[in-house]
């Protein structure tokens, strides 16, 4: 897993991406798709509006106002070719593994079947329910179950991950990836996908951003962009008659930078490139979000049920403290035990020489350093392990089955070992007593091991980041209601559901569901699919079933059920992106009105010179300062849009506190330098006075 | 006393007034507008007019019937001013041209009580009384019944019923209303103002020759005139007419009245939405833009003098009565213009180019602090959804306001409700100008002119109704244009209002945790107001650069 507070953040912009995306960044100006997105729109027919009349009587204001205003357009569709173009690279990868894959079909495959006739066919003519061969060295043609067999497949072209992962028919790893390689063996697979729905084909939609459709927010926002954008094409058409009769007739090119100035064009020209630059970083975190909604819903989210095995804990249980009784030196009880777990390849038994190296500094000794030791191994029977050393004898195990070994060697297990052993279990944790015999001695209890169940490390920072946000977290468990409270407060998580079987687990999404709360949940199995469809947001594992990623929303490719936290953290990151540069987009207004109103009428109200509070050089200057700073501050801004706003986990209030005070206050106050500072430089510009 | 003790004892006690009012008058209409029995009036008043007052009815029904109740009273009203001279107590006045009796059904109607008429020349006692005051009780109803609806959006769950207007509609005006009226109207008879039946009476005038003046009921159409954040004058000088406001006390008791409702309006949603909190954060809202509006035309008033004779009374002092000084006119001017009011004590056209502004940048406030009756309740909510919108997205989450989100369909009425108001502000100020006739109707050149213009729209579409005057309104062109502006002004907000209300009702309710904006805070009051200040900065800055502005940074 990642560290506590890893920052959500995107590749930083290269010159040269900007460059190479100027292509498709041209190809976009078509106003057949521009009308999509009524800020540009607006741009973009004011540009054509220009154009056509610097043509008609030419000069250079109107030549300069029109080339800025191409310009602003053109910037708009870069950012959106950048965020699509570093989807590309990755498409192309997916699709080579697509083409040429040639299928083994299987007619009439029956199972045990082992005479089924075979053909060959083009993958992309399978059909679903098709039965297909795959052997050792071939491609899988499409997705699937393997209904026969087992395999190691290389599953990197999908997950970026080298290991090859095991495949088998029947339980929870038996779904397999058309574009992924079986390296060994050979194995039956079910296809479960249509033609051009695989997968594969799924991902490169996505990655390409071919797929994207608007998400709910995302219309809100435009809804509310398009009406700010029709109240100022109000403000200024209006104002003509307004003008004329102050015998200030203003030119169309003058109206037309006005409305330019004053519709939300930065977050008109960054809106899509936030939306596909916010599913990219999920891309690069190897999520793949089947739907945009999904995202949001993900920023969205109230409560987090997680898994407890490899969400909260590391799975195994693991030898945690070393606790002397009788006077026993702790090293002494480190030593013993380290010696008895040596041959134990169990997690367990490596945990306790791991845990003994640590405390006590003891390394870990091969066996042949022993001299003649012979290994005592676990069985069901005695429910010890151990080892024997000459003369000395050294085991570990269950309580009861020491006590009676300790009993039954001439010693005696105390009172004090029985209420370290309570202690423990009462903590949800397993004691594991170990007790040492020397030559011909009586035995004698050295102390207790204990093992636990290990929360990773960080978690409990996580969760309370969580908290802050607002968000409450379930930890899922199948231990019983004693254990499964231990390790809540150990990880610190809010709640936990323990013994939980599946409907359980349904029953308590619909129970969040119906107090309005949004649910979130990882899973991987079959039994998972209904909880992953109910889920508002449910991550598939990739090792999972097919009927879990088919459930999901989402599926994710390290299958790392940590990555959930992250999901939520990229979804609110999406919006507070949104809303920053909206807020930023408006309050720049200010300024331009500051630059352009005196500008226009100055030469009838001379009193109209005080509101030129930045002293722009003159009238032609400071129109075409206003629009140039227009302009390239959305150039500026394509890497905080494609990166995102940086987001630290905290309460809502001071989130707004501090994005209020960066980018409205910084909205209001940036535009008044950057216009000056265009001014400075444009004055020189001959023709422009 | 000096004046500008006694200024400022006038509106620390104003202030005080409103806010000892504030939790009984809010909750006393909650309790109203909640009520689970009619009163026996009330069922009386049902049967009467044959609704149904136990159906609760979808928005859009609630809809049908603000909109049918106002069409049949814009009709009736029409018709009235029409035939007044076939009606009792007509005082022998002729029927109001067409045009005029379009624009003055329209205006009291609206809630504007916009008047290109002379009230005391033009109109019999009757229709003064049946026609307009009616209207004043029932055209703020309205308004207050519109504002339950979309308080109900927000407080109710996956429902699609958003109460009953009818019931609404009689509730306020009989437990509201009328009970206040009634009480107040007492408080200014006995304060000097008329209530009488007296046709013109001839009087020896204090400079020789005589003077015809007009008697008539007025204390009572004054009180719901104020009250109702109505406007309409009895009289043409309307508040600064000695018969309706004859001293100092009744003009601040006017100014009380006229606030008083709008401002306890957000205890009662805070009430209803069961956190007193989210009422306080409203009406700080409403009384930061307040103290800062009056602060301006107060100060503006007093400093800039313009003339020798300025000077020597101490401030701006033309189109000011003596008798109320600069204080207690810029108090008024700037509530009235805060309030879709409209009644006058003073000329505003006399201001000063920044204090005359102001009021034109009150009313272009969309009427929201506190706003008309209702109406500036709901104007107010719209902008604090737009607010918590761009607000929520900033904290990470699709935004909510107490609880119910704001999505695609939230906002498309939103942000419609948002446009209309200035679109129709612009365009008629636009045609105004652009057309050589309506243009003439100016009095003045120049900015100032403009001003006149831009004043008309801005209080039409805002159903304020106080005039710039400097403007000839009384064509057939103005009465029609103004007239039409003052209904799309009023009637489109509430179409996108109620719709909002539906939208909101059918939603279940979000959970509040920590992720939550919280709305409470001084830190949303102060986004909220910047919300305000900036929307309908950027929407006007263009217009008011050319009237005030240019006339002010001389």
């Amino acid at each position: 897993m990642s560290s506590p507070s890893r920052p959500v953040s995107g590749g930083l912009l290269d010159p040269k991406q900007l460059i190479a995306s100027l292509p498709d960044a041209a190809r976009k100006l078509d106003p057949r798709g521009m009308v999509r997105n009524p800020v540009m729109f607006v741009v973009e027919v004011g540009a054509l509006l220009t154009t056509a009349l610097a043509c008609r009587s030419p000069g250079v204001f109107a030549w300069v106002i029109t080339v800025w205003l191409w310009l602003t357009v053109l910037f708009a569709t870069l950012s959106e070719a950048v965020a699509e173009g570093r989807g590309k690279a990755q498409a192309e990868t997916l699709r080579r593994t697509k083409t040429a894959t040639v299928a083994r079909r299987l007619v009439d495959w029956r199972p045990g079947a082992t005479d089924a006739a075979e053909e060959e066919v083009p993958a992309a003519e399978l059909r679903l329910g098709d039965h297909v061969l795959v052997e050792a060295g071939q491609l899988i043609p499409g997705d699937g179950d393997v209904v026969e067999g087992v395999a190691s497949v290389d599953e990197s072209a999908i997950t970026g991950e080298s290991a090859p992962v095991i495949r088998e028919s029947g339980g929870d790893r038996s779904a397999v990836t058309g574009g992924t390689k079986v390296l060994s063996d050979r194995i039956v697979v079910k296809i479960t996908s249509k033609p051009g729905e695989t997968f594969i084909d799924r991902m490169i939609a996505l990655v390409e951003g071919a797929a994207r459709q608007k998400t709910p927010n995302e219309i809100a926002l435009n809804i509310l962009l398009a009406s700010l954008t029709i109240v100022f094409l109000l403000a200024v058409v209006t104002l003509q008659p307004f003008a004329i009769y102050a015998r200030a007739e203003q030119s169309i090119v003058v109206l037309v930078a006005l409305v330019v100035a004053l519709i939300p064009t930065t977050i008109g020209a960054l809106l899509s490139a936030i939306g596909i630059a916010g599913m990219d970083r999920l891309v690069q975190r190897n999520v793949l979000a089947l739907s945009g909604r999904a995202v949001e819903a993900a920023g969205d989210v109230n409560t987090l049920l997680l898994d407890k095995t490899g969400t909260v804990t590391f799975g195994n249980r693991q030898a945690a403290e070393f606790l002397p009784v009788g006077g026993t030196a702790v090293e002494e009880l480190a030593d013993a035990a380290q010696l008895s777990s040596l041959s134990d390849e169990t997690p367990e038994g490596r945990s306790v020489v791991v845990l003994a190296k640590e405390t006590s500094g003891l390394r870990a000794r091969d066996e042949g350093e022993l001299g003649e030791a012979r290994f005592v191994p676990f069985t069901a029977q005695t429910r010890m392990s151990g080892v024997d050393i000459g003369g000395r004898q050294v085991r570990k195990g269950a309580a009861s089955a020491v006590a009676g070994w300790v009993a039954g060697h001439g010693g005696r297990s105390g009172a004090d070992v029985q209420a370290v052993v309570d202690r423990i279990s009462q903590e949800g944790g397993t004691p594991l007593v170990v007790a040492e015999r020397a030559d011909g001695a009586a035995a004698r209890v050295l102390g207790v091991i204990h093992l636990k169940d290990v929360v990773k490390h960080g978690m409990r920072e996580r969760f309370d980041e969580l908290r802050r946000m607002g968000i409450r977290t379930i930890m899922i468990t199948g231990d019983n209601p004693l254990t499964a409270r231990a390790i809540a407060e150990e990880a610190g998580v809010d709640d936990f559901l323990a013994e939980a079987a599946p409907e359980d687990k349904m029953a308590l999404i619909r129970r969040e569901q119906a107090g309005g709360k949004l649910v979130a949940m990882t899973g991987d199995g079959t039994n998972d699919a209904p909880a992953l469809a109910q889920a508002d947001v449910g991550v598939a594992m990739n090792t999972g079933t097919s009927a879990a990623k088919e459930a999901g929303n989402m599926v994710d490719l390290d299958s790392d059920p940590t990555k959930l936290i992250e999901i939520v953290e990229i979804g609110k990151q999406l919006l507070i992106t949104r809303g920053a540069l909206t807020t930023f987009s408006i309050a720049n207004d200010v300024a331009k009105y500051f630059a352009i109103i005196p500008a226009m009428f100055t030469v009838v109200y001379p009193g109209l010179e005080k509101l030129n509070v930045m002293r722009l050089h003159s009238p032609t200057s400071a129109i075409a300062s206003a629009i140039i700073f227009n302009a390239l501050i959305i150039v500026a801004l394509i890497p905080l849009a494609l990166r995102g706003v940086r987001y630290r986990p905290s309460s809502a209030a001071v989130l707004l506190g501090r994005n209020i005070g960066v980018y409205g206050l910084g909205g209001l106050v940036l535009p008044f330098l950057g216009i000056k500072l265009i001014d400075l430089v444009v004055q020189f510009i001959p023709g422009l006075r | 006393m000096s004046g500008t003790l006694a200024g400022w004892l006038q509106v620390l006690a104003l202030v005080a007034a409103l806010a000892l009012s504030y939790r009984p008058l809010g909750d006393y209409i909650a309790h109203v507008l909640t009520a689970p029995r009619h009163l026996r009036a009330e069922r009386l008043v049902h049967r009467l007019a044959g609704v149904d007052g136990d159906a609760d009815q979808r928005w859009s029904a609630y809809l049908r019937g603000v909109l049918a109740f106002s069409a049949v009273s814009v009709l009736f009203l029409y018709g009235f001013l029409r035939l007044q001279n076939h009606l009792l107590l007509s005082l022998g006045r002729p029927p109001m041209p067409p045009a005029q009796s379009f624009n003055t059904a329209a205006s009291f109607v609206t809630n504007t009580n916009w008047q290109s008429y002379s009230g005391e020349a033009a109109l019999g006692h009757l229709v003064q009384m049946a026609g307009l005051a009616v209207q004043n009780f029932v055209s703020a109803a309205v308004g207050i019944a519109v504002v339950a609806a979309l308080i109900r959006g927000f407080t109710r769950k996956e429902t699609d019923r958003v109460g009953n207007f009818w019931v609404d509609l009689t509730r306020i005006v009989l437990r509201v209303l009328l009970p206040l009226a009634f009480v107040f109207a007492i408080v200014l008879a006995a304060g000097g103002v008329i209530q009488n039946f007296h046709g013109a009476e001839s009087i020896p005038a204090v400079a020789g020759g005589h003077q015809s003046v007009t008697g008539g009921p007025v204390a009572s159409q004054e009180v719901i005139k104020e009250l109702g954040t109505n406007g309409g004058g009895f009289y043409n000088a309307n508040s600064a007419h000695p018969f309706e406001n004859p001293n100092a006390f009744t003009n601040w008791l006017e100014i009380y009245l006229l606030l008083v409702i709008s401002a306890a309006l957000p205890r009662t949603f805070g009430r209803m939405a069961g956190d007193h909190r989210q009422g306080y954060a409203i009406v700080a809202v409403m009384a930061l833009i307040w103290a800062a509006s009056v602060a301006v035309v107060t100060v503006t008033e007093l400093h800039s003098v313009s003339s020798q004779a300025g000077h020597a009374a101490g401030g701006m002092t033309e189109g000011k009565e003596r008798r109320f000084g600069i204080w207690a006119s810029a108090l008024f001017a700037a509530s009235t213009t805060l309030t879709s009011t409209g009644a006058v004590d003073s000329a505003h056209d006399s201001y000063a180019p920044f204090g005359g502004g102001m009021t034109i940048f009150n009313m272009m406030l969309g009427e929201i602090a506190p706003g008309g009756t209702g109406s500036g309740l709901y104007g107010i909510l719209i902008l604090a959804v737009v607010a918590v919108f761009v607000a929520g997205l900033m904290v990470g989450r699709t935004p909510e306001y107490l609880g119910k989100k704001l999505r695609g369909r939230e906002m498309k009425f939103a942000s419609l409700y948002i446009l209309t108001t200035p679109a129709v502000v612009l365009v008629g100020a636009g045609l105004a100008m652009a057309l050589p006739g309506e243009r003439a109707g100016m009095l003045n050149p120049g900015p100032h002119g403009f001003s006149e213009v831009l004043y008309a729209f801005t209080s039409a579409a805002n159903n304020n109704g106080s005039a710039f005057a400097g403007l000839g309104v009384d064509t057939v062109w103005y009465n029609t244009a103004l007239g039409l502006v003052m209904l799309f002004g009023r009637f489109l907000p509430m179409v996108f209002v109620l719709a909002l209300a539906g939208s909101l009702a059918g939603q279940a309710p979000v959970p509040v945790t920590a992720g939550t904006l919280p709305t409470h805070r001084p830190q949303f009051v102060g986004l909220l107001t910047a919300v305000v200040l900036i929307v309908v900065g950027l929407t006007y800055f263009p217009a008011l650069s050319l009237g005030p502005l240019a006339e002010g940074l001389q």
